[in-house]
């Protein structure tokens, strides 16, 4: 698939602000974190700038942007409409959740309820992203249960890096920070691989010989493509990318996202101010790139079942 | 709507004979020029005349090899929408943009209501969906719902226009919801196939496999070969005709 990078930068940085929410709303629940303005103002302005960020560029490639307000209407068999909707009703909580942090000055108790709620929202909306890939069964690398798992891994440990950065920022540093950081990161690390060995490993069932109906007249093989230069549905769906290229991609993606946040975070669980802040802030830039590598080749290595009319013998 | 309306009634579709379609991309091309005045018209090219011409087109018709060796037989297949029962490029359309008729089973844009967000173009196998970058909007075969129920036109003329242009009447259409329909006995007696039945979209089209290959001509009634010509003929003829193949 093609790796567009409106939808690249949309999935990521929605799900790292999702991340954030999330983190938010469980610490005030759980009493990890005093409801300090400041802290709150910087966190909740990264999170929903993220999320409206994302969501801002995700309409740049649509036709009709001004449209968009229709996408709420399919929720019934639609996940990128479930999306939409998911999406715009996590603000209501969400707005109200920062409010009373920074305003009134709590988020304990009836608000630290309110917070369990945000997190719930932000993961449903996730789940509803990762949906829109999951549910197309013209792409195998996409059309797997890992990779709802993945996308709301990613999205806890994206979001809890910013989360324990900011945290080292303000002095409200908590061990249970990066606890979720190294839980998310394990649980990513393995649900990666195991996606990894997935698309490397297993059978296409979809063939030329199944996309034309000609098995009964042996190997079948592309002459000729319909037309001379290449059509929208090359654009869109054709796009390859060599194995050598994907593994130095991979590599890179697994230091960024995993490796060196792993090490830094632990690194500055037991450090002081001057050199756990730098940590904490270098771990989060590293996974934030490392996110968009791994979101990067997530379309590029997904193969559409549509290339089968274009020379691909099995997708 | 993106809901798929209940299964059952009319399925108007296509069948393609691949034994004799002859691969000369009239139908692409009739379509072509149908389409661009036709429902979801215009259907725009882009440097139409230069070496980089692109265009939004509703039927392609791709050309493969089968079989091995001396065996190995071309087959032209024309590929367009198959008008699926149960397409997952209906149920992923955010809007209700995209919808599955359910007097006859057409699927279609509504080019009003589409935002232009490609997912459809995502979740259909076929490749049949082409986005108009210049009207922002999906875009995608009709079945010719402006001809096949267009009374301003001749009975024998309401068919798709891939049909109704096709030299080598390798292409039919009809109702294939229907088993007595003509389409369906000629899908029954040439055991036409559905593509991709493995990813569950219950395309309505069917393709009729090419025939078997035949080594052997058949009897016409002539002899196999004409008769020798006779040597004969007397020194003068011979003298011609070694003095003419001088
Ligand atoms: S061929 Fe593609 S566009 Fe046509 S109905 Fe089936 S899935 Fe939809
Ligand atoms: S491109 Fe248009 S028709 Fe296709 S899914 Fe998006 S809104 Fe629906």
């Amino acid at each position: 698939m093609h790796p567009a990078y409106s939808v690249i930068f949309f999935t990521t940085a929605s799900g790292a602000g999702y991340g954030l929410l999330a983190m938010l709303g469980t610490f005030a629940a759980f009493g990890l974190v005093p409801p300090d303005p400041w802290f709150g103002a910087v966190a909740f302005a990264l999170a929903l700038g993220a999320i409206a960020f994302g969501l801002v560029s995700s309409t740049f490639h649509l036709g009709h942007p001004e449209r968009a307000w229709r996408a709420y209407s399919q929720w019934r068999t639609s996940w990128l409409s479930r999306e939409g909707v998911a999406a715009t009703l996590t603000f209501v909580p969400a707005g109200l959740f920062a409010f009373g942090w920074m305003f009134v000055g709590e988020n304990g108790g009836i608000w630290g309820a309110l917070g369990l709620v945000v997190a719930a929202a932000a993961a449903a909306t996730v789940y509803c992203t990762a949906m829109i890939y999951a549910a197309l069964k013209t792409i195998r690398a996409w059309n797997h249960g890992i990779v709802t798992r993945l996308y709301l891994a990613l999205a806890v440990l994206t979001g809890s890096l910013w989360y324990n950065a900011l945290a080292w920022l303000f002095g409200h540093v908590s061990p249970f920070a990066p606890l979720v950081v190294i839980i998310a990161l394990s649980y990513g690390f393995w649900l990666k691989r195991r996606y990894w060995m997935y698309i490397d490993g297993t059978h296409a069932a979809s063939t030329v010989a199944t996309a034309t109906g000609l098995a009964g007249l042996g190997p079948v093989r592309l002459l000729d493509a319909p037309n001379t230069q290449e059509n929208f549905v090359q654009e869109e769906m054709g796009y390859r990318i060599a194995r050598a290229h994907a593994t130095k991609l991979r590599r890179y993606a697994f230091f960024l996202l995993f490796a060196i946040p792993a090490a830094l975070v632990l690194i500055g669980m037991e450090a002081s101010l001057w050199l756990g802040l730098p940590c904490a802030v270098l771990a989060a830039l590293s996974a934030s790139f490392g996110v968009v590598i791994e979101r990067w080749l997530f379309f590029a290595e997904a193969k559409h079942v549509v290339t089968l009319y274009y020379g691909a013998d099995a997708a | 709507m993106t809901a798929l309306p209940p299964p059952g009634g009319r399925k108007l579709g296509l069948v393609i004979d691949l034994d004799t379609c002859v691969g000369c991309h009239a139908c692409a091309v009739n379509c072509k020029e149908w389409n661009t005045g036709g429902h979801a018209a215009p259907l725009p090219d882009h440097d139409p005349y230069g070496a980089g011409a692109t265009g939004v087109w509703f039927n392609r018709v791709h050309t493969f090899e089968a079989g091995e060796g001396a065996a190995a037989r071309t087959v032209h297949f024309p590929r367009s929408c198959l008008h699926c029962e149960t397409p997952d490029c209906v149920r992923v359309c955010p809007t209700g943009a995209s919808y599955k008729r359910a007097e006859d089973g057409i699927v279609l844009v509504n080019e009003d209501l589409c935002i232009g967000c490609k997912l459809c173009s995502w979740a259909c196998p076929y490749g049949a969906r082409e986005y108009d970058h210049d009207a922002g909007v999906m875009k995608k075969c009709t079945l010719c719902i402006d001809r096949i129920y267009n009374e301003n036109l001749e009975e024998i003329d309401r068919v798709p226009a891939c049909v109704a242009t096709c030299p080598a009447s390798a292409r039919h259409f009809g109702d294939l919801g229907d088993p007595d329909s003509a389409v369906s006995r000629l899908v029954a007696a040439r055991g036409g196939v559905a593509l991709m039945p493995e990813l569950g979209y219950a395309p309505v089209n069917r393709y009729l496999p090419p025939r078997p290959r035949r080594d052997t001509p058949g009897c016409t009634g002539a002899p196999a070969a004409l008769p020798e010509a006779a040597s004969g003929g007397g020194r003068f003829l011979r003298w011609i005709d070694a003095m003419l193949s001088r």
